[in-house]
C-alpha cells in the first residue's frame, strides 16, 4: 500500500489523477455542504437571474431559469459517479465469472458462451445502451441497466483470455493433480491472476462508463430534468451556443476533468501492478 | 485453396452465426417493451380497431417463438418492416440516411488511422523524452471528453469564433445535386460541380475531426505500446548496429511488425464511431442516421429502432471482416501458412 503509494507520486501524471479523482468524489459527496446554492439542484426558478455569465456570484454563471451552474455541476457528479458504482459493482463479477467458466472448463461451455459474448460485442456499446434506452422508459435505473448490459462482455472477454492461458500453468496442473474442484481451481487458483487486469481496467472504465452515461443523457435518453446532469445540460446549452457559452462548456469540461481523472489514475495503477495493455 | 481465402470463408461463416445471435438479442430488446407495443406506437388517440390491425400485421397476438420466426423470414427477404414515424419501408429509410453517416465516419477513421499512427510512431521512437510524454497527455486528454463535448469545443472555436468553418448541415442548400450514391462528396464530383464538392468537403471536415480525436488518442497509445515492445526485439539491435537511420528503423522495423495487433482495435474503434456518429451528427445537424434513430427512439418505432441497430450491427461485422483480412494479408505468417490458423 504505501509502497503503491510511493509510485504514484513518483509518477506525476498519476498524482494528477489521484488528486483530481479524490477533489471530485469529496465534492460530489459533500455537494449539499460545498454549493454556493444547495437547493439547485432541483426545479428551481429564479428568473431574475437567469442566462448570467460567470460573475463573482456564480462562478459559471447560471442557466436559463437562473440556476446556479457551478452547485449543478456538483450534483450531477453526484449521479454520474453513482452511475459509474453501480455499473462497475455489477458487471466486473458478472464477466468475471462468465470468463473464467469459459476460460477454465473450455468445450461446449466455452463455444457457448463466448459465442454469447461476442453477439453483445458486434453491436458497437453506444448503439446497443441507445437501443436499450429506446424501448425502456427514459430514468436513471435504467440507464444503469443499459450500460451494464452492454459492459459485462468486456469483462468476459477479458478474464477469459487470462483464464485461458492460466489453464496450462504448472500451478493449475498441480491443483488438478492433488484433486481440487473445478470451482477451487476457477475461483482460488486463476481468479486471483486476473486481479490485477480487472482492478485496472475497473479504474480506466469509471471513465468511460462516464462517458457513455452523459451521451446517453445528451441524446436525451438518460437523466431526466430537472435532476442535473452533465450530458443533458450540454445538451441543453448547446442550442444557445455561441453567447451563452457558459451552459455548455462548463458541464462539457466538467466530463473531460473527471474521467481525465480516472484516465490518468488508472494510467499510473496499470504501472504499479504491471498490467499489460 | 489460398490462406487468405480459408479465412475469409471461416470468418463469414462464424459472422452468420453472431449474425443470428445479435437477431435474436434486438429481438428480445424489442419484446421487454413495457406495455403493448402496437397501442405505444400508434398513441393515446387510436382506435382499437386501429391497435387491432397493427397488432396482426406485426403479429403480436402469436407465441413469442414464431413472432421471431416471422422476423427471421421478413429478415432473410430483406424486408424490415415499415416505420410508424414515416410511414415508408425501413429500408428505405436508412438507405437514404445510413451513407451521410457512412461518410462522415469514413473520413474520421481516415483521419484517425493518418494522425494517429504517426503520433504513435513518434512517441515510440522518442520514448521516454518529451515527445513521448506530450503524445501520451495528449492521447489520454483526446480519449477524456464524449465526442459531443469535442464536437461543441470545436464548433465553438473554428466556426463561431474563427469562422473557418460552417456550422450545421453537409452543404449549402442553393446546390440541388441529383442523389446517385447519398455519397456528398461523390454526387457533387459525379455532376461536375466543382463548387458544390468543395462545400460540400468543407462541411465535413469539422464533424469527422470531433468524431475522430478519441480514436486518434488510443490508436496513438496503441501503436506505440507495441512499437515499445518490437524494439526490444534483437533484430532492432542489429539493424541499429549496422548504423541504419533510426528513422529507417522507427518506420521499417520497428512499425511495420507493430501494426498487425494494433489493426484489430483500430477496427474496434471504427465501430465504436458509428454509435458516436449519433452524438456528432446531433451537434452539427448533420442529416445522418442518428437523426432518424433519435426521431424513431422517442416514438417507440420498433421496426425502425430493430433496423437501425441490425444494419450497424451488420457494418460492423463487415468492418470486422476486412480488417481480419487485411491483417492476413500484411502478415506473411498467415499470409503464406499452408494450414487454417486465426
Amino acid at each position: 500500500m504505501i509502497r503503491a503509494f510511493r509510485i504514484l507520486a513518483a509518477n506525476p501524471l498519476s498524482l494528477i489523477g489521484f488528486i483530481l479523482v479524490v477533489l471530485i468524489v469529496f465534492a460530489a459527496v459533500f455537494a449539499p455542504w460545498i454549493a454556493p446554492y444547495p437547493t439547485h439542484n432541483g426545479a428551481v426558478v429564479d428568473f431574475l437571474n437567469n442566462n448570467r455569465p460567470p460573475s463573482a456570484q456564480n462562478w459559471m454563471g447560471t442557466d436559463l431559469v437562473g440556476r446556479d451552474i457551478f452547485s449543478r455541476i456538483l450534483y450531477a457528479y453526484q449521479i454520474s459517479l453513482g452511475l459509474g458504482l453501480v455499473v462497475l459493482a455489477i458487471a466486473p463479477p458478472v464477466g468475471t465469472i462468465v470468463g473464467l467458466l469459459a476460460g477454465y472448463m473450455g468445450g461446449w461451455v466455452e463455444t457457448i458462451l463466448m459465442r454469447l459474448v461476442d453477439v453483445f460485442l458486434s453491436i458497437p456499446p453506444l448503439v446497443l445502451a441507445i437501443a436499450m434506452m429506446g424501448v425502456l422508459e427514459p430514468t436513471l435505473t435504467n440507464a444503469m441497466l443499459a450500460v451494464t448490459v452492454m459492459w459485462w462482455p468486456w469483462y468476459a472477454r477479458l478474464v477469459y483470455s487470462i483464464a485461458r492461458s492460466e489453464r496450462e500453468e504448472g500451478y493449475v496442473l498441480a491443483a488438478e493433480v492433488i484433486g481440487a474442484s473445478s470451482f477451487h481451481i476457477a475461483f482460488r487458483e486463476i481468479l486471483p491472476n486476473c486481479l490485477p487486469a480487472i482492478l485496472t481496467k475497473m479504474t480506466l472504465d469509471m471513465g468511460f462508463v462516464i462517458i457513455i452515461a452523459s451521451s446517453l443523457s445528451f441524446l436525451g435518453l438518460g437523466v431526466q430534468p430537472p435532476t442535473p446532469d452533465l450530458g443533458s445540460m450540454v445538451a441543453e446549452g448547446a442550442r444557445y451556443l455561441p453567447d451563452s457559452w457558459w451552459l455548455t462548456v462548463f458541464p462539457g469540461l466538467a466530463i473531460l476533468l473527471v474521467v481525465f481523472g480516472f484516465n490518468l489514475l488508472g494510467d499510473g495503477l496499470r504501472e504499479i501492478l504491471g498490467v499489460d495493455e | 485453396m489460398s490462406p487468405v481465402l480459408r479465412l475469409l470463408l471461416r470468418r463469414l461463416g462464424i459472422s452468420f452465426v453472431v449474425l443470428i445471435g445479435v437477431s435474436m438479442l434486438i429481438f428480445a430488446i424489442a419484446r421487454i417493451i413495457p406495455g403493448d407495443p402496437a397501442r405505444i406506437a400508434l398513441g393515446p388517440n387510436a382506435t382499437a380497431e386501429q391497435v387491432e390491425r397493427i397488432r396482426a400485421e406485426m403479429h403480436l397476438d402469436e407465441p413469442i417463438p414464431v413472432q421471431y420466426g416471422f422476423f427471421l423470414r421478413d429478415l432473410a427477404r430483406g424486408d424490415l418492416g415499415t416505420s410508424l414515424y414515416t410511414n415508408r419501408p425501413v429500408t428505405t429509410d436508412i438507405a437514404q440516411f445510413l451513407p451521410a453517416t457512412l461518410e462522415l465516419v469514413f473520413l474520421a477513421g481516415l483521419i484517425m488511422v493518418a494522425v494517429g499512427l504517426p503520433l504513435g510512431i513518434l512517441a515510440a521512437r522518442y520514448r521516454g523524452r518529451w515527445p513521448d510524454h506530450l503524445v501520451r497527455v495528449l492521447s489520454l486528454l483526446t480519449v477524456s471528453a464524449p465526442s459531443f463535448v469535442w464536437a461543441v469545443i470545436l464548433m465553438l472555436i473554428f466556426a463561431y469564433y474563427l469562422p473557418f468553418f460552417p456550422i450545421a448541415g453537409r452543404i449549402k442548400d442553393i446546390y440541388e445535386i441529383e442523389r446517385v450514391t447519398g455519397f456528398m462528396t461523390i454526387d457533387t464530383a459525379l455532376a461536375g460541380n466543382w463548387p458544390a464538392f468543395w462545400n460540400a468537403w468543407h462541411h465535413l471536415v469539422l464533424p469527422a475531426v470531433a468524431l475522430s480525436l478519441s480514436g486518434i488518442g488510443q490508436a496513438a497509445r496503441l501503436t506505440r505500446a507495441n512499437m515499445v515492445e518490437t524494439y526490444e526485439k534483437p533484430y532492432i539491435e542489429m539493424a541499429q548496429a549496422y548504423g541504419f537511420f533510426p528513422s529507417r528503423i522507427a518506420r521499417t522495423y520497428a512499425f511495420k511488425p507493430s501494426i498487425i495487433p494494433s489493426l484489430t482495435i483500430i477496427g474496434l474503434d471504427f465501430a465504436a464511431m458509428l454509435g458516436n456518429a449519433f452524438l456528432v451528427e446531433a451537434v452539427f445537424a448533420w442529416p445522418g442516421l442518428s437523426r432518424y434513430g433519435v426521431a424513431v427512439i422517442l416514438r417507440k418505432d420498433l421496426n425502425a429502432i430493430m433496423g437501425t441497430v441490425l444494419i450497424i450491427a451488420i457494418t460492423f461485422l463487415i468492418v470486422n471482416i476486412i480488417v481480419d483480412l487485411l491483417i492476413a494479408f500484411l502478415n506473411p505468417r498467415i499470409r503464406h501458412s499452408t494450414r487454417a490458423s486465426a
